[in-house]
């Protein structure tokens, strides 16, 4: 396992009291495997990645929990540390691309910077493997565009020369959140398609975060969905979103709009939940979901579960638990 | 002369009808730059000859991606632009263009928009119920003070809130909610017609459930037409009658929803619905998508999209295609009416 | 318009935080109350002719040798008792500062909301003649105006128009500032959606500037104003020192010091030290209430 993280615990220490954003967060991603974490804003997935590389912003704190990377511990790390880690051995593609590249330096220029801060080759060396990222990552014409600036490019390309930057280092482990969100559609297919083929041919664990199930029914071999800052349901991508356990995958599910087949004249109205996800302020007792859950029942409502078995996927729901029902 | 228009159904007028409607921005560089570097004037034609009609009660969607022109469109429908060609015809008046009576006022009363940001759609110094009751006291409905609390009450109910909502502030406020407010807004004028740009392109998929819901219950109570606005055809397919799509400023095809999703004509729509993720998880093939938009201010010659046509020609590269109507659908592709495809 | 966005927990529980913004309060207050309350709390009234005795002239502060309790520090040269006659002053600093600020806030607000919704040539117009002041300091700007309303005016009346022509000179040397600020947050504000809205349900652009771009872009103008009282009673105080400011009859902190300035040479200090110091203290304490302001403001730092 390329990534492993066990029961990670991120808080905010505020003058009215301890904020816990998540908890209880425990996940692994294989070499070339493709994590989705998935879930609406609120959640903690971005909080969980931001955790992971290392860029909690303070007051915010790694409480209690542990991250490894190919087996060491890198949440204890002094900051020095993290920073020869990150871009080394960790990358990150962050949502915007017009503010993830530095407008005053051309594209060539970031790249080699990484590259050849993070490897050892010279100035030659260096750029060869930028063109050649250059045109893995799909953009046309590399040796012409290796000179330009980040604002000659459009969308869609700036996120690739992003993506470029991320894996330059030949990181065994990306981050990439919300990497599409900003993309038109038809972009948005082909960036996923990059990453997925990204990582399969590098060996590259991916960690994608996004509110868009439909990148994650695309591009992900397993989904772990959050829910007010902790994990609902994990597990394989094809078991999640098309037989989720859990309450709040179903009801996710069901929200999300599809396209009517030839048939329909219109669509049953959508499933909607009821209701809001609770600010980190007013947690519920017991399951953060009972309020809204259509089959919630008395132990629901102060007991809190964890995720357990359930066929391939782990749940935590008690409608799957050991106990009475 | 007018390209043709879907054939509605004979009867009274269409609620809304735009004939060859245009709109052009001025984004040549200053005065002094254009001397100095020789610059030229620089033109971007954000919407260029659409031509439609909304029949009262209908739901049609307008879907495109960014730089299609689809957000101009529906300003220059509310009369937040003027056009620079065209026309706009509400309920058989022409409210802009060259036969536009002076005094338009009470026509544009009877429309409204939603606006996507929900963040920004609000004045985050007024109070709930301030906002909800502002098209109220500007188009003088009611004058007394008790009736208008009540109103407010009975609009924010009906949306989904409490009365007591109305004297919160925006901010404490969560992005759903606050759609919910805009749409008391927008429904505290008693329009007949809602243009309704990316109304939930900014809420988290199931608060985006609930406001389709509502907004379509809204309709059939209340008999509104809706001009709904999106980038994505998934959303669109649970709501709109008819759907148009547009590309670099241009109505490229338009259609009943059932038909578009079964018959998809023009190559962009294909591609449209080919990058729509499939959850279903059937692993169909798709083809790839090819290139991005182009920019507006340089857009290819004869048709816009022919750089990234898997079935450009000759003509597609220097000829415009007009919108042609067959079987109840309108493309505007070469192709199609050559019955390449 | 409503503060309620601004007065909220974060804020006060900023200023207790902050030792600073407390002890400038503090003496804020102290100087203002003063001031204010100047006819009752003065232990004389310096401007009562009868009630001055030319047999105390001169007389150093309490604590020295020759002093004594009832002139706490001192008397000048005509007897008057200088703590009397420094909360007087400052009465006369702080009623010409604020309302100079208070001018020059409504007269660049006013012009920065014209500019901002408006665009085109008027802003261009406003914009310009903006620069082309900011090119001159502020005290020739005060000058000039000053020079201009003696010259216009009937010469017996400059005593008493001297304090109103004051506070439009120190008033039309400052509205940039607050244009400049305003017509930014305008332009930005007026392109967000709920000034969309307004104008799609049809209300009067005025009605949309006074309503609902006024409320949104006078955060920035209250810190502002507070450190611009600060710079008004300098402004003020220096016009007064170089004796085109106040009237000799209502004498400001500025001419106290002027005054005393003569008599420094003769050894004759406390006449000049303590409006000085009065002086000084007052900016100073206000200057540091406006910095907290801004920062405890400034939604990025919080």
């Amino acid at each position: 396992m390329i990534l492993e993280v066990k029961d990670l615990r991120v808080e905010f220490p505020t003058r009215h009291g301890t904020l816990v954003a998540v908890q209880g967060i425990s996940f692994a991603i294989a070499p070339g495997e493709v994590l989705g974490v998935v879930g609406e804003s609120g959640a903690g997935k971005s909080l969980t990645g931001m955790a992971v590389i290392g860029l909690l912003e303070p007051p915010g704190r790694i409480a209690a929990g542990e991250i490894r990377l190919d087996g060491e511990r890198i949440d204890n790390l002094p900051q020095e540390a993290l920073r020869r880690i990150r871009g080394r051995r960790i990358g990150a593609i962050f949502q915007d691309p017009l503010t993830s590249l530095n407008p005053l330096y051309t594209v060539g220029e970031q790249l080699v910077e990484t590259i050849r801060t993070h490897l050892d080759n010279d100035a030659s060396e260096a750029r060869a493997r930028a063109l050649a990222l250059l045109r893995e990552v799909g953009i046309p014409a590399p040796e012409a565009r290796i000179d330009h600036y980040p604002h000659q490019f459009s969308g869609g390309m700036r996120q690739r020369v992003v993506i470029a930057l991320a894996v330059c280092a030949e990181p065994q482990l990306i981050i990439a959140d919300e990497p599409t969100t900003a993309l038109d559609v038809s972009i948005q297919a082909q960036i996923i398609q990059l990453l997925k083929k990204l990582a399969r041919e590098r060996g590259t664990a991916v960690m994608l975060i996004t509110h868009d199930m439909g990148v994650i029914a695309e591009t992900a071999d397993r989904v772990a969905v959050m829910y007010a800052g902790r994990i609902a349901e994990i597990g394989p991508v094809r078991e999640v979103v098309r037989a989720a356990r859990h309450p709040y995958t179903a009801g996710l599910m069901g929200s999300i709009p599809k396209i009517r087949d030839a048939t329909q004249k219109k669509h049953a109205p959508l499933v909607q939940i009821e209701g809001a996800m609770p600010r980190l302020n007013a947690i519920p007792p017991g399951c953060a979901f009972h309020p809204r859950c259509t089959k919630v029942l008395e132990r629901c409502k102060t007991e809190r579960p964890e995720p357990r078995a359930a066929g391939a996927n782990l749940t935590a729901c008690w409608l799957y638990g050991p106990g009475p029902a | 002369m007018a390209p043709a228009l879907l054939s509605g159904a004979q009867g009274p007028p269409p609620l809304l009808a735009l004939e060859n409607l245009g709109r052009d921005f001025d984004v040549s560089k200053p005065w002094l730059n254009r001397v100095v570097e020789g610059a030229p004037r620089q033109l971007l034609r954000a919407v260029d000859g659409v031509s439609f009609e909304v029949r009262r009660g209908e739901t049609l969607a307008l879907v495109g991606e960014s730089g299609c022109g689809k957000s101009t469109l529906a300003r220059l429908i509310v009369g937040l632009y003027a056009p620079s060609r065209g026309r706009i015809r509400f309920d058989g008046v022409e409210i802009s263009g060259p036969e536009a009576q002076a005094d338009t006022i009470h026509l544009r009363r009877r429309m409204q928009m939603i606006f996507q940001d929900p963040y920004a759609s609000l004045n985050p110094r007024w109070r709930v119920r301030e906002i909800v009751a502002e098209p109220i006291l500007v188009l003088g409905l009611l004058k007394d003070e008790n009736q208008i609390s009540g109103r407010v009450a009975e609009l924010l109910t009906q949306v989904g809130l409490v009365p007591e909502d109305g004297e919160k502030y925006p901010h404490q406020f969560s992005g759903g909610q606050r759609q919910r407010v805009s749409i008391a807004r927008a429904l505290s004028g008693q329009p007949e017609f809602l243009v309704c740009d990316e109304p939930t392109s900014a809420l988290d998929v199931s608060v985006q459930a609930q406001i389709l819901n509502l907004m379509s219950e809204l309709q059939a109570r209340l008999g509104l037409t809706y001009l709904f606005i999106s980038h994505n055809l998934a959303v669109v397919s649970h709501i709109a009658d008819r759907i148009g799509v547009m590309y670099l400023g241009r109505l490229v095809e338009i259609a009943d929803a059932q038909d578009l999703f079964a018959r998809p004509r023009h190559p962009y729509t294909r591609m449209l619905l080919d990058a729509v993720p499939d959850l279903e998880m059937s692993g169909r093939r798709r083809t790839p998508v090819a290139g991005e938009v182009p920019n507006p201010l340089a857009p290819p010659a004869g048709c816009a999209f022919h750089p990234r046509c898997p079935h450009a020609n000759k003509r597609c590269k220097t000829e415009l295609p007009r919108l042609i109507s067959r079987d109840g659908a309108a493309t505007a592709c070469h192709a199609v009416e050559e019955n390449r495809i | 318009m409503k503060f309620q966005g601004i007065w909220n927990d974060d804020l006060a529980y900023s200023f207790r935080n902050s030792p600073v913004a407390v002890v400038a309060a503090v003496l804020t207050l102290v100087c203002v109350g003063g001031a204010l309350l100047a006819p009752w709390l003065a232990p004389y009234n310096p401007f009562d002719a009868a009630s001055l005795d030319l047999n105390s002239a001169l007389a150093p502060p309490a604590w020295t040798a020759q002093g004594a309790a009832s002139h706490l520090l001192g008397t000048d040269d005509q007897g008057r008792d200088i703590l009397s006659t420094i909360m007087y002053g400052a009465r006369i600093s702080l009623g010409v500062g604020a309302a100079a600020v208070l001018f020059a806030l409504v007269l660049g607000v006013t012009l920065g909301l014209v500019a901002g919704y408006f665009g085109g040539k008027l802003d261009s117009f406003i914009m310009r003649v903006a620069d082309v002041q900011l090119s001159f300091p502020s005290i020739l700007i005060a000058l000039l105006v000053d020079g201009v309303a003696r010259v216009v005016l009937p010469g017996d009346r400059h005593d008493e128009i001297a304090i109103p022509v004051l506070i439009l000179a120190i008033g039309i040397s400052g509205w940039v500032q607050y244009a400049r600020t305003v017509r930014g947050s305008t332009l930005v504000e007026k392109n967000k959606e709920y000034v969309q809205a307004a104008r799609v349900i049809g209300r009067h652009p005025l009605a949309i500037m006074l309503r609902h771009l006024l409320p949104n872009v006078m955060g920035p103008v209250l810190v502002i104003a507070t450190i611009h009282i600060a710079t008004a009673i300098i402004t003020e105080a220096t016009l007064s020192f170089l004796g085109v400011g106040v009237p000799p009859t209502r004498p400001s902190l500025g001419t106290l010091i002027s005054h005393g300035n003569e008599f420094l040479i003769s050894g004759v200090w406390w006449i000049v030290l303590f409006p000085g110091l009065a002086l000084v203290t007052l900016v100073l304490s206000v200057n540091l209430l406006g910095d907290w302001l801004r920062d405890a403001l400034n939604p990025k730092l919080r």
